[in-house]
């Protein structure tokens, strides 16, 4: 069984389908159009630069490619994760934050994937390594952007409670505990739904893309699995990092709570 | 001297000095916005600022902030209350003769803070800093919530632990009568800085 080749005609029919909804949504007033027409045109031209890119990198096969588009790879993702909080911690420390978080588990974790697990030769092997490194790091760094969002958002809120303990000695451990807690937990729903709704509710979408491409079902489904572990370790060791270090970051070496290093609100 | 602050100056702060004894109060006056909430943040070390505290013999910076805190205890204005119930705020249960000069009813230990009423809210968070017995009060309009009753019988507890600890207090009152009989010092603030007024 091939691989059917998609033609711009079947592309275009799919894109009528979000032409239409932006059209329904001109006429009721709702304002969407424009963010929908942007993001959707993006979204192709993107996708498209990278399918260019990747089949330079696939012939190429060489390690310091590999590096270079991970590395660019981290950088947007870090400054997604910024993106999406409503108060980040202001100047190097907030994108070294998110930076530091990801490094220390995505890559991490996709490199011993790559070395430990499917054992690829080599271990830079670009048609493995990129899109798994993509996988990991796309759902690490929506764990993170929630996390430290949830963090900041917080502690800017609970201001007076935070400082009513520190008031009476209690240590920043103590003190950050509960938001800590809650803020790696925020981190951690999408992945935890993932795991809840994968193969029932939701075809993971790496896994119906193998099926489309013809592999075996079994085949697609232990790669899945495989992914998933992946995932959920890097998104929780990714927002354990990351809440750690933002909370450490809202205090200053003599325990005051410093709400001045984020930035405010938009 | 218990409690000495030495040119102590902040973002929010004008310039301010002054010295305590043991068993001594400062009270402290000045318009709305001068910066008298900020002093005493700055005096526990809970925002920058210049200058040096004392108390006796070590300086604010070269102690661990928790233990300045439990030392040198804020009571602000606006309480923060974390826990469910109002026994989980307290370091150790205050003896039963404060509550009771406080009038607070007994079962109000195991009650949810969210049943609070502003005036509990405000005599629980005195009790919960004097639980932690410290040396220095730094009290911002504790009797603010208070009816005339309360605030008298907050003022004489205030004032008995300060003399039975050996303790001092920085009180900041728009109504320095209630103290006026144990006022030891007066610190009138204005933007340019704080002026003591001299021993009473």
């Amino acid at each position: 069984m091939g691989l059917y080749s998609l033609t711009p005609l079947d592309l275009g029919l799919a894109a009528l389908l979000v032409l239409a909804l932006g059209v329904v949504q001109l006429i009721l007033g709702l304002g969407l159009f424009r963010t929908l027409a942007f993001n959707s045109v993006r979204m192709v031209l993107q996708l498209l630069l990278v399918g260019l890119i990747l089949k330079a990198v696939f012939d190429a096969a060489s390690l310091p490619w590999v590096m270079l588009i991970a590395f660019v790879m981290l950088g947007l993702a870090g400054y997604e994760v910024i993106a999406r909080q409503k108060r980040p911690i202001r100047g190097w420390h907030g994108y070294g934050i998110g930076m530091a978080a990801m490094s220390a588990t995505a890559l991490i974790v996709t490199m011993l994937a790559l070395t430990m697990v499917i054992e690829t030769d080599p271990w830079y092997e670009p048609q493995y390594a990129i899109p798994l490194l993509g996988m990991i790091l796309g759902n690490t760094m929506t764990g993170i952007g929630l996390a430290l969002n949830n963090l900041t958002q917080t502690a800017w809120q609970s201001r007076t409670q935070l400082e009513a303990r520190l008031i009476l000695g209690h240590s920043v451990k103590d003190t950050t505990a509960d938001l800590r807690s809650d803020s790696m937990r925020a981190g951690l729903i999408p992945t935890l739904n993932m795991l809840a709704a994968a193969g029932v509710i939701s075809l993971p979408g790496m896994m119906t893309g193998q099926i489309l491409a013809g592999t075996a079902p079994i085949e697609a489904v232990k790669y899945q699995i495989l992914i998933i572990f992946l995932i959920t370790a890097a998104t929780g060791f990714g927002s354990l990092v990351a809440v750690q270090m933002g909370a450490r970051r809202l205090f200053d070496e003599r325990d005051r709570l410093r709400l001045d290093r984020l930035r405010s609100g938009r | 001297m218990l409690f000495e602050v030495k040119g102590l100056q902040g973002p929010n702060v004008p310039p301010v000095s002054f010295a305590l004894a043991e068993a001594e109060v400062l009270t402290v006056r000045g318009e709305s916005g001068v910066g008298k909430s900020q002093m005493l943040r700055a005096l526990a070390d809970l925002s920058p600022h210049e200058g040096e505290v004392w108390l006796i013999d070590a300086e604010q910076q070269a102690m661990p902030a928790t233990e300045w805190r439990q030392q040198v205890v804020l009571v602000p204005a606006e309480s923060g209350w974390w826990a469910d119930t109002v026994a989980a705020h307290f370091a150790a249960r205050p003896p039963a003769s404060w509550w009771e000069r406080l009038r607070l009813p007994a079962a109000l230990w195991d009650a949810p803070v969210e049943r609070l009423s502003s005036g509990e809210r405000q005599r629980l968070a005195v009790l919960r800093a004097l639980v932690l017995e410290p040396r220095v009060l730094l009290l911002d309009e504790p009797t603010a919530n208070l009816d005339q009753g309360n605030a008298r019988a907050m003022a004489d507890l205030l004032l008995d632990y300060v003399d039975e600890h050996a303790a001092a207090a920085v009180w900041v009152s728009h109504n320095p009568d209630e103290i006026a009989a144990r006022g030891h010092k007066r610190l009138e603030m204005t933007a340019e800085g704080g002026w003591l007024h001299g021993s009473v």
